[in-house]
């Protein structure tokens, strides 16, 4: 009963730190001379207004559930995951470059599934270096992910500039895949793929793992003291790897089924900043499940929207990032929110 | 202080509290842990808000919401654990907050300050040390100056006594002495009776968040102090069970835990159904003992034998599964999960017991019924088993931690420091459950550098000196005078 309360609270200051940004962001636009209420219904419309907006905020908002899982998983390990966005790379380079040679006469059902796996192996060993410095060499993993973000980054970009360019193509990409091992669209003519029903099965297995298994617990025990951990027999050292791996890994989902799903192929630069946008997701999400999907469903509304809202009310579409940049400052300061409630109260 | 009451939740910390301290008194303000103690003063330093009552200062009706208003009217507290900078150094400390000065710092104004306060308090600090190597007793001396400084004239301690030896608790008396003597106020927090006894005018109980009474330190005995803290006659003296050793448990051989040479390392037997206390002044090794049993930690050379077996290079998890349990001396580092519930620290340290997992999922129904079991068993006060242990009084911590590793059929059990900063309700019943898991046929190491604890509860006691035993006695045949000498590195001949 009292968990719930807690959690009632905690859902009640979210929404009203979201209800700020926006409040904010309409005053901004104001002063700007623009017509907030228009803006606002055109973001609302261009998200939500029919199945084609709203197919294109749930498949906005996968990629970001991935990634939000992720760096939510290290979080209550103890562990802060920065390099989503290398994980996102790595993953869908290696499954889209697997998902090319899987020689043509293999069933698709064979065909996928590895090429789905061998991105997610990709992600898993670049994540799992990460936690295996940190583990060994005490190395802050902050840091470490951070230049493996550089690494991930500019790595692919020399493959799909150079040895894996697409023939005859001027971007940098890579060719594109069979059509058999492209994710089937739920709705036709739409970004959504079945990666959302892979999302959903994903939140669920997190929640599981995290609350009905010795590893969950393992990982809980850690986040909240590693040294009382320590002393309690959970092998710190190991856990540490295996941690920053499977976060690695379910990060990389996010850069596979963008692969595999939205592109069709893998195309130079195609996450600019998922992984990062999943750390303010763990964070508004509070590292559950029900808030990762939620958190993601209000962050990747606002992309979906954000088009129609330039091209209905002329506000720069980059206004979304505004919104998320706020929403993430009030979220991340709570104690803001509280004070202001306090004060009135006396 | 007039009808305060404060509430955390459903619990009523403080329940229409009356409190009053004179000027130039030391007032004790005894009662054990979670009385509401800590809560009060809280209450008086601006860190908590009481939800009724009012506070009057000499007299007026004040307000006092946060502790810099608390300041101005000259109230100062030095808390438990010491808000002190460690890099910077003892005069910064002091000044810090306070800084003489427009732009730059004026620290020869400071210094003449601090100088002519340290003649009257007969203080003496060496003024550009950094605190970080200062001791203890050291650092919590900068607490009660730095509160002086600031022209504190009521000037709270919470606990000060917890983390100091008996010397220094001597050298604190004598300051506390000085600041009555200069018509300081002082109110003391403890819940040591012969303290109280020792340094007190006037005396408050606590009890449940209610005062029990106030009375002159002249008109009050230790006994019946300590009848108005529990709430029921206590008895201090401890009835052991005739000895009866079985087999050897632990073996230590030549255990080096720290790298002094000159001795031959650490070698005892702990058999079946004894006690066996290991003595020492704190820092001689007894850590490094503890979490080289426990498994958290190498030793430079020797080896752990449990029930004959090796286990010098086994895991903490693999000791774990063999029977070997043990009470941490650092509880909130070592001991508990503080964030997590009250069930999930019944787990810790049993999550791959085969009673609580199968096949890596947890058994949470089993795992709940066991902790029902254990808090009911030992009677620990508990709102519900999803609160957060950290919610818990200290003492409580300990018996959960205590009922988690002997509840579930240990071989062995490491006891460090096991009542370490509890009160006497938690100390007894502790004492209590330690003899009855000796009798019940259980190896038990007790480490401690409470040597009273020691000479109470063990049955063969050991003294480490520099990392290594340099004595072991029967505890019938040793006086506390030979045990201090041996603690002193003085060997037996």
């Amino acid at each position: 009963m009292k968990k719930n309360r807690q959690n009632f609270a905690n859902l009640g200051y979210s929404l009203i730190a979201i209800l700020f940004s926006f409040l904010l962001v309409g005053i901004i636009m104001l002063i700007m001379g623009y017509d907030p209420l228009k803006a606002y219904s055109s973001l609302f419309e261009g998200a939500f207004g029919s199945s084609y907006a709203i197919s294109l905020t749930l498949s906005k908002s996968v990629p970001l559930v991935f990634v939000g899982l992720a760096v939510g998983f290290a979080l209550q390990g103890g562990l802060f995951n920065i390099g989503g966005e290398g994980q996102i790379y790595i993953g869908g380079f290696t499954a889209a470059i697997a998902g090319l040679s899987i020689p043509g006469f293999i069933p698709a059902w064979v065909a996928l599934p590895l090429a789905i796996l061998s991105g997610i192996a990709g992600g898993f060993l670049w994540g799992g270096a990460i936690g295996l410095i940190k583990a060994k060499l005490n190395i802050n993993e902050v840091i470490v992910a951070i230049m493996m973000n550089y690494i991930a980054q500019t790595m692919t970009s020399f493959f799909v500039n150079g040895p894996f360019i697409a023939a005859r193509s001027m971007t940098p990409q890579t060719e594109i895949l069979p059509q058999k091992l492209q994710l089937p669209k739920i709705i036709p003519n739409t970004q959504l793929t079945t990666s959302l029903y892979i999302a959903i099965a994903m939140c669920a297995l997190y929640g599981f793992v995290m609350k009905r298994t010795v590893f969950g617990f393992e990982v809980r025990a850690m986040g909240n003291n590693m040294h009382a951990a320590e002393t309690g027999g959970v092998r710190v050292t190991r856990n540490t790897v295996l941690i920053m791996a499977f976060s690695g890994g379910l990060a990389a989902m996010a850069g596979i089924f963008e692969v595999f799903g939205t592109y069709g192929r893998f195309i130079d630069g195609f996450s600019s900043g998922i992984g990062f946008t999943g750390i303010a997701i763990a964070f508004i999400g509070q590292s559950t499940p029900l808030g990762i999907i939620l958190a993601s469903l209000l962050f990747g509304s606002l992309q979906a929207g954000a088009m129609q809202m330039s091209m209905m009310a002329g506000v720069s579409a980059n206004i979304d990032k505004v919104i998320q940049g706020l929403v993430i400052v009030f979220i991340a300061t709570p104690n803001i929110i509280r004070y202001m409630f306090k004060k009135r109260r006396q | 202080m007039k009808q305060i009451t404060k509430s955390f939740e459903k619990l009523k910390a403080l329940d229409h509290i009356d409190f009053e301290v004179e000027r130039g008194e030391v007032h004790c303000l005894l009662g054990e842990n979670g009385a509401g103690k800590s809560t009060l003063v809280n209450i008086l330093y601006g860190l908590y808000h009481a939800d009724s009552g009012e506070i009057h200062i000499h007299g007026k009706p004040v307000s006092i919401s946060n502790p810099k208003i608390a300041q101005q009217y000259h109230i100062g507290m030095v808390h438990q654990h010491f808000m002190l900078i460690e890099s910077m150094t003892v005069l910064q400390n002091i000044i810090l907050g306070n800084e003489e000065g427009k732009c730059s710092i004026d620290y020869a104004a400071s210094k003449a300050r601090i100088a002519a306060l340290e003649n009257m308090y007969h203080f003496n600090f060496d003024l550009n040390k950094p605190v970080s190597a200062l001791s203890v007793g050291e650092k919590q001396r900068v607490e009660i100056f730095k509160a002086i400084y600031r022209g504190a004239d009521i000037i709270i301690l919470d606990e000060p006594t917890a983390v100091l030896t008996p010397q220094e608790v001597e050298v604190l008396f004598r300051i506390l002495d000085d600041m009555r003597k200069q018509e300081k106020t002082i109110i003391f927090i403890t819940h040591k009776l012969h303290e109280t006894m020792a340094l007190s005018d006037r005396i408050t109980v606590l009890r449940n968040g209610r005062v029990v009474g106030t009375l002159l330190t002249k008109d009050a005995s230790p006994q019946s102090l300590a009848t108005m803290m529990v709430g029921h006659a206590v008895d201090f003296g401890i009835v052991k069970k005739p000895y009866k050793p079985g087999d050897t448990v632990l073996e230590l051989e030549g255990l080096r835990v720290l790298p002094v040479s000159g001795n031959a390392g650490i070698s005892l037997k702990v058999q079946q159904g004894e006690i066996y206390g290991i003595a020492g002044v704190d820092g001689n090794g007894q850590q490094e003992l503890e979490s080289c049993i426990i498994g958290t930690s190498k030793p430079l050379a020797g080896s752990v034998f449990v029930n004959q077996e090796d286990m010098t290079a086994l895991s903490v998890a693999e000791r774990k599964a063999k029977g070997v349990a043990a009470i941490p001396s650092d509880r909130l580092r070592n001991a508990i999960l503080s964030g997590m519930s009250i069930t999930d620290n019944y787990l810790l340290g049993f999550q791959h017991h085969k009673a609580f997992a199968h096949l890596g999922l947890l058994r949470s129904n089993v795992l709940k019924k066991h902790a029902e079991n254990m808090v009911r068993q030992y009677s620990i006060k508990i709102s519900s088993f999803d609160q957060p242990i950290v919610q818990l009084s200290g003492g409580n911590q300990q018996k959960i931690v205590f009922s988690r590793e002997a509840g579930l059929e240990p071989l062995l059990l490491i006891a460090a420091q096991p009542v370490r900063g509890l009160d006497i309700g938690a100390i007894e019943a502790i004492h209590k459950q330690l003899l009855q898991l000796r009798d019940s046929g259980k190896a038990i190491l007790l480490i401690s550098t409470e040597l009273s604890e020691i000479m109470e509860m063990s049955d063969r006691i050991g003294v480490l000196y520099k990392g290594g035993l340099i004595a072991e006695r029967d505890a019938d045949k040793v006086t506390v005078h030979e045990l201090g000498l041996f603690m002193a590195g003085e060997k037996p001949e």
